[in-house]
C-alpha cells in the first residue's frame, strides 16, 4: 500500500526525462499507466466482505509521525475515485494538451497531486495527513498557474493558495489540539477517545478550526470564491482536482471526523447551515455565468454544499445519500468538464453567448452532454444516477431526530424548502448549460474555429464516465452492497443497510422533485425576463471584493513597513544591526547572570604597558577628530604599532612581527589610495545623529569590555592549550608552537585563509584593471 | 592588567564603531581597521596575559603562554589585512566611478 501511494511520486522523478522525447511519444501515455496500476491494485478490495485494512511503516518514530495507512470503505471510495478519474483524465489530457506545451511540468505536478491526494485519504496519522493535504494545495497552485503567462492564471493560483493554506493551517491547529488532549496521532484512536474531545473546554475551537480547513478546501460559502478563479487551469485539471477529487478532501475530512463530532448539535447547525447556504448561493450564481467552465465551477460548489449539508444531518439515510452523491457527482461532473474542454478545444470559445447549435456539428459530444446534464439536474429518469441521490437528499431533509437546540430545530424546519429552492436553480443551470451550448441557432462565423467533432481519443474518457452514469442509474444495487454501503458504514459507525429504488411510490420527496421540475422549467423558459435580476444580485455583496481588499491592504501595509526601515541608507542599517546586537546580547547576559568580575589570576601591572595603552587610546580617539586624511592614516598607524608593542610585551613574538609588517603595508596602502579619495569633510551632522552614534559606539565598547572581563573571570572548563604544548614537537616536529598549530594541526584553516587572501587579491586586481569601455558596459 | 587591557579593547571598539557610522568611505575603512585591532587585543586578553614564557619550546621551561589565541590572532591579522586592502580599493573605485565617497549618496536606485 505504501508503494501505491509512493508510486506517483517515484514516477514524477522520471517524467522530466520522458518529456524530452515528447515529440515521439506523448508523455501522457506513460502517466496514464500510473493511476491505472493504482486503480487495479485497489479495485481488488471491493466486495461484500470488505474489512478495513491497516498498514504501518515507520517514518519519524521520535515525533510519532509514521506512515500508518488505514483503508476502510470511505478511503476505498476516495482512492478509487482518485485513481479511476485520474486514469481517465490523464488519458484525456493526451489529446487536450499539445506536444508544444511544457508537458514535463504538467505531468510532474499532476503526479505529485495524485500521490498526495492518495496520502490524504489513506493516512491515519493526522500529521502525515496534514503534510499530504498541503501538498495537494501546492500542486493545485502550480496546476492553476500552469499557463503562467496569463494574468488570470496567476491571480487564480495565488487566490486558491492563500485561501486553502489559510484553512490548512487552521486545520493543523485543530489537529494539534486533538492530538495533545488525546495523546495520540492516530485518527482511529482519537475516535476511540471521543468523549475526551467532546467534553474538552476547547471543543468549540477544535470543531471550528477543523471545519475552517474543510470549508476552505471544499469551497464552502464564503470561501468558495477561489474555485471559479481556479478554472484558469487546463480543463483536465479542472475536471480532476477542482471537481472530482481535491475539493472533496474537505468532505472527506468532515466525513472522517463525523464519528467524533456528530454528537454535538452545533456540528449539525454549522455544517448543514453552511452547506445549504452554499448550495443555494452557488446554484443561483451558476445561472449568471457566461463561461462554460464558470457554470461548472459554481455548479461544483453547490453540489459540494449539498454533500456537506447531508453529512451535517448525520442520519443514516443522509450519510448514505452523501456517499452515493460523491460517486455520482464525480461521474457526471467529470464528464461535463471534459465536454466543456472539448467544446473549447474544437470551437476556440467557452463563452455560452457565442456558442449554440453545436449539436449538428458535434453529435457525440452533445449526446454525452445531454445525459450528464440531465443527471446533474436530477431529472426523474430510471437510467440517470443523479436523480437517485437528489431524491435521497430530499428524503433526508424530511427525517430528523428531535433536537433540544432551538436553532437546530428551526433549521430542520426550513431545510426542505431551502433544498427545493437550491435544486430549482440546479435544474436551471443544467438546462442552460446544455441548451445554450448545443441547441438554438448556430453562429459559426463568430467562433474562432470552425466547429467539428472531437477526435475519438478525446471522447473516450467522458464516454466512460457517462457510461458510469447510466450503469449506476440502471443497476444501482450493483455498487451498493460491495462498495457504497461500506463507505457509509465507516462514516456512520454501524451497518448501513439501504436499498436504492427508482420508484418509491408517490411520497413527499417525489413531490419535491416534481416541484423542482415544474418551477425549473418555467424559469428556463422565461429566462430572458429574469436577466435583470441575475445581473443586479449580488453586485457589491460579492466575497471577491472582500478578498481583493484584504490582499491589497496586506500588500500596501507590508510595503509601508518594509520601506519604513529599509530606506537604502547604509548608515541606518548599521545602526539598526548594532542596536539589535546590543539589545540582544545585553539582555541575554543580564538575564542569565553572565557578567562576572574577578581580580584573580591577573597579570601584574607595569607602567610601560599602561603607557602604550594610553598612547593607543589617544591615537584611536584622534582618528575621529582628525580632519586631515594623512593625519588620520598616520594616527591609525600609531594604534597598529602600539598593538605590536603590546604583542612583544605579552610574549607573542610571531604576532608582533606579523603585525609590524601588516601595519606597514596597510599604512602604505592607505597612503597610496588616499590621494584618490575626496578630502575628509568637516562633519556637519545634526547634533542628534552624533549623540546617537556616540551612544551606540559607547554601548558596543562597554559590551565588549564586559564580555572580555567576564570571560577572563569565569573558568568553565580546562584550557585545551596543554594538548598543543605537549604535542607540538611530538606530532609536528616544531619548537614554535604557534607555527605548528597554523601549518600543521590547523593546516586546513590556514589553507582557507590563503584562499581568502587570494580572492581578495583577485578582487583588487579586477577592480583596478577592469574599466568601463566607451559604451558603458563593464 | 587584564582589566585595563579589556577596557583598551573596548575603547578601540568604541572608536572603530563610531568611525564605521560615519558617511565617508575612508573613515569606514579606518573604522574596520580599528575594530580588528580591538578584536585582536580582545582575544589575547581573554586567553590570559603573561602566563609563562613565549610559546617556543626550550628545554627546561615548563610554563608557556597560551599558544592557541596567538594562532587565532595570527590568522585574523592576515585576514583583516585582506579585508582592509579590499575595502580601500573598493572605496577608491567607488568614489572614482560615482564622483563621491559619501555612502548616503551611494544608495542604489529607489525601489521601482
Amino acid at each position: 500500500m505504501l508503494f501505491a501511494v509512493l508510486l506517483p511520486f517515484i514516477a514524477s522523478i522520471f517524467i522530466p526525462f520522458l518529456a524530452r522525447m515528447k515529440n515521439r511519444i506523448h508523455t501522457g501515455i506513460f502517466v496514464t499507466l500510473i493511476p491505472l496500476i493504482v486503480f487495479l491494485y485497489f479495485i481488488q478490495f471491493i466486495g461484500t466482505g470488505f474489512q478495513p485494512v491497516t498498514r504501518s511503516y515507520t517514518w519519524i518514530p521520535s515525533l510519532n509521525m509514521n506512515m500508518n495507512f488505514y483503508l476502510d470503505g470511505l478511503s476505498l471510495l476516495f482512492v478509487l475515485l482518485i485513481s479511476g478519474i485520474g486514469t481517465l483524465v490523464a488519458f484525456y489530457s493526451i489529446y487536450y494538451l499539445h506536444k508544444s506545451e511544457q508537458l514535463g511540468n504538467f505531468y510532474v505536478y499532476f503526479l505529485i497531486f495524485m500521490g498526495s491526494m492518495l496520502g490524504v485519504v489513506l493516512s491515519d496519522n493526522v500529521f502525515v495527513l496534514y503534510s499530504f493535504w498541503e501538498f495537494t494545495s501546492l500542486s493545485s497552485f502550480l496546476l492553476i498557474g500552469y499557463w503562467n503567462h496569463r494574468r488570470g492564471s496567476r491571480y487564480g493560483s495565488l487566490k486558491s493558495l492563500l485561501i486553502t493554506v489559510f484553512g490548512g493551517l487552521s486545520m493543523l491547529g485543530s489537529l494539534v489540539f486533538m492530538s495533545v488532549i488525546t495523546n495520540t496521532t492516530s485518527i482511529q484512536q482519537m475516535i476511540a477517545q471521543k468523549s475526551i474531545i467532546l467534553n474538552h473546554e476547547f471543543f468549540p475551537l477544535i470543531l471550528g478550526l477543523l471545519l475552517l480547513g474543510a470549508f476552505t478546501k471544499s469551497a464552502q460559502f464564503p470561501f468558495h470564491i477561489w474555485l471559479p478563479d481556479a478554472m484558469e487551469a487546463p480543463t483536465p485539471v479542472s475536471a480532476y482536482l477542482h471537481s472530482a477529487t481535491m475539493v472533496k478532501a474537505g468532505i472527506y475530512l468532515v466525513a472522517r471526523y463525523i464519528p467524533i463530532f456528530a454528537e454535538s448539535e452545533w456540528f449539525f447547525v454549522v455544517v448543514s447551515g453552511f452547506g445549504i447556504i452554499t448550495l443555494m448561493w452557488a446554484s443561483y450564481m451558476a445561472v449568471r455565468q457566461t463561461d462554460l467552465k464558470g457554470i461548472l465551477a459554481f455548479s461544483t460548489i453547490s453540489q459540494l454544499g449539498m454533500i456537506m449539508a447531508m453529512l451535517g444531518f448525520g442520519t443514516k439515510a443522509a450519510i448514505f445519500g452523501a456517499v452515493f452523491h460523491i460517486l455520482n457527482h464525480a461521474t457526471f461532473k467529470g464528464s461535463l468538464f471534459m465536454v466543456a474542454g472539448i467544446v473549447d478545444h474544437e470551437t476556440g470559445s467557452r463563452d455560452i453567448r457565442k456558442l449554440g447549435g453545436l449539436m449538428t456539428f458535434m453529435p457525440i459530444t452533445a449526446t454525452l452532454a445531454v445525459l450528464a446534464t440531465f443527471s446533474m439536474a436530477g431529472f426523474p429518469l430510471p437510467f440517470l444516477n443523479g436523480f437517485y441521490s437528489k431524491e435521497m437528499f430530499f428524503g433526508a431533509t424530511l427525517e430528523f431526530e428531535a433536537t433540544s437546540n432551538a436553532l437546530a430545530a428551526y433549521l430542520q424546519q426550513v431545510l426542505p424548502y431551502l433544498a427545493v429552492f437550491g435544486s430549482i436553480f440546479t435544474f436551471v443551470y443544467s438546462m442552460y448549460f446544455f441548451f445554450g451550448t448545443f441547441r438554438g441557432k448556430a453562429n459559426v462565423s463568430e467562433l474562432p474555429k470552425k466547429p467539428h467533432e472531437a477526435p475519438i481519443g478525446m471522447l473516450i474518457s467522458p464516454a466512460i464516465l457517462v457510461l458510469g452514469v447510466i450503469v449506476i442509474g440502471l443497476f444501482p444495487e450493483l455498487i451498493n452492497k460491495p462498495f457504497i454501503s461500506h463507505a457509509a458504514a465507516s462514516i456512520y459507525g454501524g451497518d448501513v443497510d439501504k436499498h436504492i429504488y427508482f420508484w418509491h411510490g408517490i411520497n413527499l420527496p417525489l413531490i419535491m422533485s416534481m416541484a423542482v421540475l415544474a418551477f425549473g422549467t418555467i424559469l428556463v423558459l422565461t429566462r430572458t425576463k429574469w436577466e435583470p435580476i441575475y445581473r443586479f444580485i449580488p453586485g457589491p455583496l460579492s466575497m471577491n471584493k472582500v478578498y481583493d481588499g484584504l490582499v491589497k491592504r496586506a500588500e500596501t501595509y507590508s510595503e509601508k513597513i518594509t520601506k519604513g526601515y529599509m530606506n537604502g541608507s547604509l548608515g541606518r542599517y548599521f545602526r539598526l544591526i548594532l542596536s539589535a546586537i546590543l539589545i540582544v546580547t545585553f539582555g541575554f547576559m543580564i538575564s542569565t547572570g553572565g557578567f562576572t568580575f574577578s581580580m584573580e589570576n591577573t597579570a601584574e601591572f607595569t607602567a610601560i604597558e599602561l603607557l602604550v595603552a594610553i598612547m593607543m587610546v589617544v591615537a584611536a580617539a584622534g582618528t575621529i577628530v582628525a580632519n586631515n586624511r594623512v593625519a588620520a592614516i598616520i594616527i591609525l598607524g600609531v594604534v597598529g604599532y602600539g598593538l605590536s608593542i603590546l604583542f612583544v610585551i605579552y610574549r607573542a613574538p610571531d604576532l608582533a612581527l606579523t603585525q609590524l609588517i601588516v601595519e606597514t603595508v596597510t599604512v602604505a596602502l592607505f597612503l597610496m589610495t588616499f590621494n584618490h579619495l575626496p578630502k575628509l569633510e568637516v562633519r556637519q551632522q545634526p547634533w542628534s545623529t552624533k549623540a546617537l552614534n556616540l551612544i551606540i559606539s559607547l554601548g558596543f565598547g562597554t559590551l565588549m569590555t564586559l564580555v572580555a572581563i567576564s570571560s577572563h573571570s569565569s573558568k568553565w572548563f580546562e584550557s585545551i592549550s596543554t594538548y598543543f604544548i605537549e604535542n607540538s614537537y611530538k606530532l609536528g616536529g616544531g619548537d614554535n608552537i604557534v607555527n605548528v598549530i597554523l601549518v600543521d594541526m590547523r593546516g586546513l584553516d590556514t589553507l582557507f585563509e590563503i584562499t581568502v587572501l587570494g580572492i581578495a587579491a583577485l578582487g583588487i586586481f579586477g577592480m583596478i584593471k577592469l574599466r568601463k569601455n566607451k559604451k558603458g558596459d563593464v | 592588567m587584564e582589566i585595563i587591557m579589556s577596557i583598551v579593547a573596548g575603547l578601540l571598539f568604541t572608536t572603530g564603531v563610531y568611525n564605521l557610522l560615519q558617511k565617508q568611505l575612508l573613515r569606514i575603512a579606518i573604522g574596520t581597521a580599528l575594530i580588528s585591532h580591538g578584536a585582536h587585543l580582545f582575544i589575547l586578553t581573554m586567553g590570559g596575559l603573561k602566563g609563562g614564557a613565549p610559546p617556543i619550546l626550550v628545554e627546561g621551561i615548563e610554563h608557556y603562554t597560551d599558544p592557541l589565541p596567538q594562532a587565532l590572532i595570527l590568522t585574523s591579522i592576515v585576514i583583516s589585512f585582506g579585508v582592509t586592502s579590499f575595502l580601500l580599493v573598493l572605496a577608491y573605485r567607488a568614489s572614482e566611478a560615482n564622483g563621491t565617497d559619501n555612502i548616503e549618496q551611494l544608495r542604489g536606485n529607489d525601489y521601482e
